[in-house]
């Protein structure tokens, strides 16, 4: 999997009510309406600020909070390919992996807001074109790698019955 | 080598004996979503095939967040839980009965040695009573009420010893605010918490809940505790299943083990907006606040309605002040009102709304305006949590929500003792 936009770099400890806040979460299940609020607390705009295949950055913690899967999914129906952070919180991590949002950890204090990325999931490196550095990435459990390449947990269980990780 | 609680709990439902680091599939003794997580569940579970639940016994939903209803929205995703519980045959509780981290330990069927997973992440409440419960997404969820089970990684775990006994005015949620911020908003991710000690052996069990309510705002996983008469005494007013203690072994393999001597501490406040952002009370004191809430799965109980109460009683609430108490179950409700807790509460000015999830999560019961400060009992200060990301809000034992509450700035609860 390869993807290849520009960054859009937040700060550690964003947690899943910045990322949709609970005044709208709780009113409906169309995701392409949660993805007009996505981290409407830390910027108003963020939303018309994304092209399609764009990238979120973050730094530690990222998604910390509430168990909300409206949080990834949200941002993968802003348009966003992937998230960059140093590290997750761990039930963020898994609802991103479940639905199919990649989830990359790295560190991403040589990334900031507005750097081309070419994001390399399969070759475990992320380029800066901006900046010209190669940034290493952390593997994936392979549990979570069949997860995602099955196309989430709803798509595992379709193929499978149930789970199959033999 | 010797195996920690949750090493123990994952190696009986796995049918293997693991370590921290594996990877397993294990049993679910209990699956439980809320109205915030159930209908994305429910879509996952359409999705992937689904046609029963596994077990209509361990499965339950609840309706606690936004209850009752305050828009045609949730009206519409409340209607769909209904329907889709009582087609498939399980247990609903309904606007009214109470938060889902008070109705599940109330219904008996969670107790030491139990494999709990909630759609909600303060699920981690029942580690109290010795479970290993934790908090999941919906995806994870519907396939959990599908199967029955759940893949993990085993964790790690932090041990806490706590030593000494917490003074007079000083409770289990100063203890726990004081803990997450030694240790911060991620010092326990991809972790289990321990909390043990003298302190935590001394608290009420109505308090270890309180304690391992908040082990997730440190990212952990879990926050086991122990089982002792205290637990048990209290899993008897709800259920005859005789549970097993399951003990941490003592040369178990820990991450981390930290002490603290707890026989001086004061009063703790999280100021906004994050959890971790802990100061002694006394740093803020004087701080004006319009808005007080006591409830949530953190403080709602009993105990924390009678402490409030204490303080309130005779008294009457600042006139600039709103305080709004959110019992966590209908149970609590009548047991306070049948103790005259409630009728202290609301002649001294409070406003009482339905037993659930009250103002937490910014959905109805009291959202604050833009530039007001917020003091409440709850476990989450983030900037919009309360639906206003104008607003402040500080986080404190019930104790001090009340004394604030009277005096309309951030108060110390010792004062009124």
């Amino acid at each position: 999997m390869q993807f290849h936009g520009k960054a859009h770099k937040f700060s550690d400890n964003v947690n899943t009510d910045y990322i949709i806040s609970g005044k709208y979460k709780f009113k409906t299940l169309d995701m392409k309406e949660l993805a007009r609020h996505v981290m409407e607390d830390l910027d108003p705009d963020f939303y018309r600020k994304i092209t399609a295949g764009d990238f979120i950055v973050g730094g530690t913690n990222f998604g910390c909070g509430s168990s909300r899967e409206q949080a990834p999914l949200a941002i993968k129906h802003a348009g966003i390919s992937a998230v960059l952070a140093k590290s997750f919180a761990r039930i963020f991590y898994r609802n991103a992996i479940n639905t199919g949002l990649p989830v990359v950890e790295c560190d991403t204090g040589e990334i900031e807001s507005g750097d081309e990325l070419l994001v390399d999931l399969a070759g475990g490196v992320i380029t800066n074109k901006t900046r010209g550095v190669a940034i290493p990435v952390k593997p994936l459990p392979a549990v979570m790698i069949k997860v995602l390449n099955d196309g989430g947990l709803a798509a595992h269980f379709r193929k499978y019955g149930g789970f199959n990780f033999d | 080598m010797g195996q920690t609680i949750i090493e123990k709990i994952l190696s009986s439902h796995s049918g293997k004996s693991v370590q921290a680091g594996e990877i397993v599939v294990a049993q679910v003794d209990y699956i439980m979503g809320q109205d915030g997580t159930a209908p994305l569940a429910i879509q996952a579970f359409n999705e992937m095939g689904g046609k029963a639940v596994f077990d209509r016994e361990k499965v339950a939903f609840v309706i606690d967040h936004s209850a009752p209803s305050p828009n045609e929205g949730v009206s519409a995703l409340h209607k769909l839980m209904r329907e889709f519980a009582k087609e498939k045959g399980f247990r609903l509780y309904d606007v009214g009965e109470g938060v889902c981290h008070q109705l599940i330990p109330e219904s008996g069927r969670v107790g030491p040695g139990s494999l709990v997973i909630g759609a909600d992440s303060h699920t981690c409440t029942y580690g109290a009573l010795n479970a290993f419960s934790t908090g999941v997404g919906s995806t994870d969820l519907a396939g959990a009420i599908i199967s029955g089970r759940m893949w993990f990684k085993v964790p790690e775990t932090i041990k806490f010893v706590c030593h000494g006994v917490l003074p007079a005015g000083v409770y289990a949620k100063d203890l726990i605010l004081y803990l997450i911020g030694a240790v911060t908003a991620d010092g326990a991710t991809y972790m289990a918490a321990e909390y043990t000690g003298e302190a935590i052996r001394a608290l009420s069990q109505e308090s270890r809940f309180t304690v391992a309510n908040m082990a997730i705002e440190m990212g952990a996983k879990a926050g086991l505790m122990e089982a002792d008469e205290k637990t048990f005494a209290w899993l008897r007013r709800f259920t005859d299943h005789k549970f097993a203690p399951v003990p941490a072994d003592p040369d178990a393999a820990y991450a981390r083990v930290l002490e603290y001597d707890v026989s001086a501490l004061e009063p703790q406040v999280a100021l906004p907006h994050q959890v971790d952002n802990v100061a002694p009370l006394g740093k803020v004191a004087g701080t004006p606040v319009q808005e007080a809430v006591i409830g949530t799965c953190t403080n709602g109980r009993l105990e924390d309605l009678r402490i409030a109460a204490g303080i309130l009683r005779g008294r009457k609430v600042h006139p600039e002040v709103r305080l709004i108490v959110a019992p966590a179950s209908r149970r609590v409700f009548l047991e306070a009102i049948e103790e005259g807790a409630i009728r202290d509460l609301v002649e001294a000015g409070a406003a009482v709304v339905t037993p659930g999830c009250g103002p937490c999560v910014g959905t109805h019961n009291g959202v604050p305006s833009d530039g007001e400060n917020v003091i409440s009992t709850a476990n989450r200060n983030f900037k919009g949590r309360m639906g206003n990301s104008k607003a402040q809000i500080f986080l404190a034992s019930p104790a001090a929500v009340a004394a604030s509450a009277l005096t309309g700035r951030i108060t110390d609860p010792r004062e009124y003792f």
